[in-house]
């Protein structure tokens, strides 16, 4: 590696108990070449965004103003520019939940945090989780306790604002669900139109104890020269649930990898996602939905709306291990185009070992259709409010399906205002 | 109210509408009969301004105005108003919300304030019970999944709000069974009235059993080729079409 980001790498410190896997982190990215178009996971992204000077956020970046927040009726922890702000946050946490920054964390907690972070994706797994270690000055650890049950939503809120420099901020977030526990978790990666690169590196692991159920929700709405690298791995233990839904619009370049791991018997996941975007910014999702053991089930659908000169890249892998007999595997990736300059890359990729499976994908590329069109206009509604209508009603099936409400009422009119500025054109849009 | 003069009208490259003529004045019903691929839907097409469907010679004057000059959706506003034959699935797009949208645009055209939340689905909701089609369907993404005979019941529905002017019924006969069928021709019966009229394309004499018709018409060849009262639709009923097809 050149000393590209070395001056991040180099003015950050870990807490003392998390130095020596940061090190790791370091010796890794140091190590490690960037990706170039040459490599098959990044045939269609390219990092050259990332070849220019980056700085930490100093300090006094912690003040930047934040976008207007949703209310989901539960704990809030407000992050600005890596810094945290206790004036927007609320901290009453419920009975059986830990929900604690790494600096602030006691020797108990540093134990738990130590024996499961950087586990579900390891550094030589993917060079941004090893960049993140390396850059990392706090993370999030959260834990539900056995049996317990959490209603409201747990909010997480990582905001960029734009500053006069470059700089790059990473996010860290450690999840333990602990057996037959049940939560709602929404980390919600908020920013202004930036004209100023703002690099987001935010690595997230999720680990699901026996009976676990988690619905996760991760939202990208990151704009303008915003940059953002990062994932989600999740390890899914016997008979768990993970409900988890992905959100992206547009900016300068978005990578985001999910990687689910079936590992105990009878696990299921639900993975959903949308994205739309539009100028010429460029959005990138690469799943992968390990199933690693017998009769686990997973289930994926990825919308997309495409315009401008904007592009996008899909790519969903299915893997199913030697052993992972009487495995239930689904993925559809549905993308629309708006414009003639648009571009996607979708590609579902089946790896199927076991003998004993039922497993299916699909992946469609399509514009408006002119036949609709038509219909609506003969109704008196015109061209442009049909094209919106149309489009919204394309990602409407998956936002009907969130079942956290609060949410669902703040991304339908911020999606519906993402297709058109124009508020008369999306009025007769829920 | 309409009045279509010598009209030829092209699918893609293939002439199907030859010379027709036809004028509907104000209240009045017309059906219009005939064989396969005589034009009757092409016909429909035409009047809403369906892309692909070009008008190559002639004229169609709605109230004083040049239709075929017109976007489509400014056809509906002032009061035009197709049944599909098909019609079309919508996903992701609640029958609730298309119809708002289309009430709402039609009114506006009239200069009229947007129907409040209330009101609408009041009426939206009585509509459905003229129909006998269950509310349920107005939630549900526009005739997605519907049934054939739910899908003509719902354009009842949209005719029924809209209030159109001159309503083309496109085979909304077709594939219903006889309960579904009198629900439309009363459907019909109760919005006729001397201001409105109704061009009723159909295949058979049943539908006219119920609506009865002021004139029929034979469309053969692209053209129509015989014209009469309703008593002319029994005649066809017992022979057929093919002693027509001659005179086209």
């Amino acid at each position: 590696m050149t000393d590209f980001m070395q001056q991040v790498v180099d003015e950050t410190v870990a807490p003392v108990w998390l130095q020596d896997w940061q090190q790791q982190g370091r010796s890794f990215w140091q190590s490690a070449a960037l990706p170039n178009r040459k490599t098959e996971a990044w045939r269609f992204t390219s990092v050259d965004a990332l070849k220019q000077a980056f700085s930490s956020p100093s300090a006094d970046f912690g003040s930047g103003v934040v976008p207007e927040l949703p209310d989901l009726g539960g704990v809030r922890l407000v992050f600005v520019n890596g810094q945290y702000r206790p004036e927007l946050s609320s901290k009453a946490l419920p009975e059986g939940v830990t929900l604690v920054r790494f600096v602030d964390a006691n020797e108990n907690q540093a134990a738990l945090i130590r024996e499961k972070l950087g586990t579900a994706v390891k550094h030589e797994q993917h060079l941004f989780a090893a960049l993140n270690a390396a850059a990392l000055e706090d993370g999030l650890f959260l834990q539900v306790a056995d049996n317990v049950s959490v209603k409201a939503p747990i909010q997480l809120v990582w905001s960029v604002t734009a500053q006069d420099r470059a700089f790059a901020v990473m996010q860290r977030l450690l999840v333990h669900m602990a057996a037959n526990s049940n939560a709602t978790l929404v980390e919600h990666f908020a920013g202004d139109p930036a004209e100023t690169a703002v690099f987001s590196n935010g690595i997230t692991e999720l680990f699901l104890d026996a009976g676990a159920q988690l619905q996760h929700h991760r939202l990208h709405l990151e704009q303008g020269a915003a940059i953002h690298i990062g994932g989600v791995h999740a390890r899914l233990s016997q008979d768990s649930n993970l409900e988890s839904f992905h959100l992206a619009v547009g900016s300068e370049l978005k990578r985001i990898d999910i990687v689910v791991d079936h590992q105990g018997q009878g696990a299921y996941c639900n993975l959903n996602g949308i994205y739309l975007v539009s100028n010429k910014d460029h959005v990138d999702y690469h799943t992968c939905l390990e199933h690693s053991v017998p009769q686990c089930t997973s289930s994926e659908t990825f919308r997309g709306i495409v315009g401008d000169q904007a592009s996008a890249v899909f790519n969903g892998r299915i893997h199913i291990h030697p052993h992972a007999q009487k495995t239930r595997a689904e993925l559809r990736n549905n993308n629309l185009l708006t414009s003639n300059r648009a571009v996607i890359n979708t590609k579902p990729e089946l790896e199927i070992y076991a003998d004993d499976v039922q497993c299916a994908h699909g992946a469609t590329v399509a514009q408006l259709d002119p036949t609709i069109l038509h219909y609506m206009r003969t109704r008196g509604i015109s061209r442009a409010e049909a094209e919106v209508m149309m489009s919204y009603g394309f990602i409407n099936e998956l936002i009907r399906g969130l079942r956290c409400e609060p949410l669902r009422e703040y991304l339908e009119p911020l999606l519906a205002q993402r297709l058109t500025p124009n508020s008369k054109l999306t009025r007769h849009i829920p | 109210m309409l009045k279509i003069d010598n009209l030829f009208a092209n699918v893609g490259d293939k002439e199907i509408i030859k010379g027709l003529s036809l004028e509907v004045k104000p209240g009045e019903v017309h059906a219009i009969m005939g064989p396969n691929g005589s034009g009757k839907s092409t016909l429909g097409h035409v009047l809403a301004g369906r892309p692909g469907y070009e008008a190559t010679a002639g004229s169609v004057t709605f109230q004083g105005q040049d239709l075929l000059a017109l976007e489509s959706e400014v056809r509906a506003r002032l009061g035009i108003f197709l049944a599909f034959q098909y019609p079309v699935e919508i996903p992701g797009v609640s029958n609730m919300e298309f119809l708002k949208a289309s009430v709402d645009a039609v009114r506006e055209h009239r200069g009229e304030e947007p129907l409040d939340t209330v009101n609408f689905v009041k009426r939206a909701r009585e509509a459905c019970k003229t129909v006998d089609l269950d509310q349920e369907f107005l939630k549900r993404g526009v005739n997605e999944g519907f049934s054939g005979g739910e899908k003509k019941r719902n354009e009842l529905i949209q005719m029924m709000l809209l209030q159109p002017q001159l309503a083309i019924m496109d085979e909304t006969d077709s594939g219903l069974d006889i309960d579904a069928l009198q629900v439309v021709a009363s459907a019909v019966n109760a919005m006729r009235s001397p201001e409105r009229s109704f061009i009723l394309v159909t295949h058979y004499q049943r539908l006219l059993d119920y609506i009865e018709p002021d004139f029929v018409h034979v469309l053969a060849g692209g053209r129509i080729v015989k014209s009469g009262g309703k008593d002319l639709a029994l005649e066809l009923e017992e022979k057929g079409y093919a002693w027509l097809e001659g005179a086209a």
